[in-house]
């Protein structure tokens, strides 16, 4: 009878005596899910998926947790959608649902701004490979500079999936993807006035006066697709994932298919993303050194995206002979639609009859097409390379 | 690498902006009620 007691005693206290044994990673990765929770709830720092994200971390951190073993719930997760890369691309569905690309296509040449706020990208991997990081490692981490959590989670998990890179750093990639993109409102401001002059800032944009066809917009995902295809087939998934759902969109012809890419398929794929990403979390693998230089490049490729949108616009502003607000520069990059109002919001305060959001909204959602090519385009690179 | 990625990032980029806008021009708006600003 004692020995009943004593064994269940034993058994139930298990989790205690783990914890305090070789619970030191777990308890600070449960510190970090704890101010996970406070950022995305009193914060509102990015609480759709910081929030499962999270809970995920929290799940696989309590003791003697087999939520990430060979049958666990959130390994389940993790080998359905994100193992083979398919909660990124549902999300992209809903977010080519979710964009509205009319301002791009009245002011084409406002892409051009998307593409320049990659630099961050390839600087980062330039540093990443300078810094000793392996090939895989260096793509992934600069990954960080789309400003955009699907791509780096798509784009991490296909070296993650080959064993090139951690699975744990998948996790870290995410939460710093995440993480920056959230901060988009406090990193951006600065550099922006660092860079240009209050003349600059000031540059009043006269409203674009194109209008776009319906026709138009619905050729639009139609030619990004196929030229995504023709240079950079390995990113055809993302982009092809992406215009697939603004194709719904703006076809008008399938508003139940529209509507359900935008809210159920993409709420559900962000919930289970966010658990199964969470769970890659575990405190053994999570610390480590990498995971640390991780978030330190990340921020790097994000300021450095800015710097590039910015730099590009002032170039623009010397050849239009101070036409153009430099200001739109920083709209270039894939935290949509936050970085348009970043821009607009800078714009006014420097001149209060300044008007640049439909600007700035054409060179964010050339942001969003150029992060994804750029992605892409690193991909097929690495294929050529034998890497891929 | 790098180099390659954003030259082939700006060049694609900058032909996609062609394309766009040479669809914008093929596909002018009818009229004012199909339009979108």
């Amino acid at each position: 009878m004692s020995e009943a007691l004593w064994g269940g005693f034993l058994a139930l206290t298990e989790g205690m005596r783990d914890l305090a044994l070789n619970g030191g990673p777990s308890i600070i990765m449960i510190a970090v899910a704890c101010v996970m929770f406070y950022l995305a709830i009193a914060k509102g720092v990015e609480p759709l998926l910081l929030l499962p994200i999270a809970f995920g971390c929290l799940l696989v951190n309590l003791p003697l947790s087999e939520m990430m073993g060979a049958e666990g719930t959130l390994r389940t997760l993790y080998n359905m959608g994100i193992a083979n890369e398919l909660f990124p691309l549902l999300i992209f569905v809903g977010i080519g649902s979710m964009t509205d690309f009319s301002p791009l296509l009245a002011n084409p040449k406002l892409l051009l701004f998307g593409a320049a706020g990659q630099l961050g990208i390839f600087l980062t991997l330039l540093l990443a490979l300078g810094l000793g990081f392996s090939k895989s490692e260096a793509v992934s981490v600069a990954a960080i500079g789309a400003c955009d959590g699907p791509t780096v989670i798509y784009v991490s998990n296909l070296f993650a999936e080959k064993g090139q890179i951690p699975a744990a750093m998948v996790g870290a990639l995410a939460v710093a993807a995440y993480s920056y993109m959230a901060l988009v409102p406090i990193i951006q401001p600065p550099i922006m006035r660092l860079l240009t002059t209050k003349k600059e800032r000031a540059v009043k944009m006269p409203s674009p006066k194109g209008r776009v066809s319906k026709a138009a917009l619905m050729v639009f995902p139609i030619v990004v697709v196929a030229l995504t295809g023709i240079v950079a087939p390995k990113g055809l998934p993302l982009m092809g994932m992406i215009m697939l759902g603004n194709f719904l969109k703006v076809s008008g012809v399938v508003p139940r298919l529209s509507a359900a890419a935008e809210n159920e398929i993409a709420n559900v794929s962000t919930l289970f993303l966010g658990l199964a990403i969470g769970g890659t979390m575990a405190g053994p693998q999570f610390l480590t050194r990498e995971t640390l230089m991780v978030f330190g490049l990340g921020f790097v490729a994000i300021t450095t995206d800015t710097v590039g949108g910015i730099l590009l616009g002032k170039i623009w502003y010397k050849l239009s002979g101070g036409k153009v607000n430099p200001l739109v520069g920083a709209a270039g990059i894939s935290a949509y639609p936050m970085a348009a109002r970043i821009v607009q919001v800078e714009g006014q305060r420097w001149n209060k009859h300044n008007f640049l959001l439909m600007h700035a909204m054409a060179a964010n959602t050339g942001g969003q097409i150029g992060s994804v090519m750029a992605a892409a385009i690193m991909l097929s690179v690495l294929k050529g390379l034998g890497i891929l | 690498m790098a180099v390659v990625g954003m030259g082939g990032t700006l060049l694609t980029l900058g032909i996609m902006a062609l394309l766009i806008h040479l669809v914008t021009v093929f596909l002018p708006p009818a009229n004012d009620k199909e339009d979108k600003p």
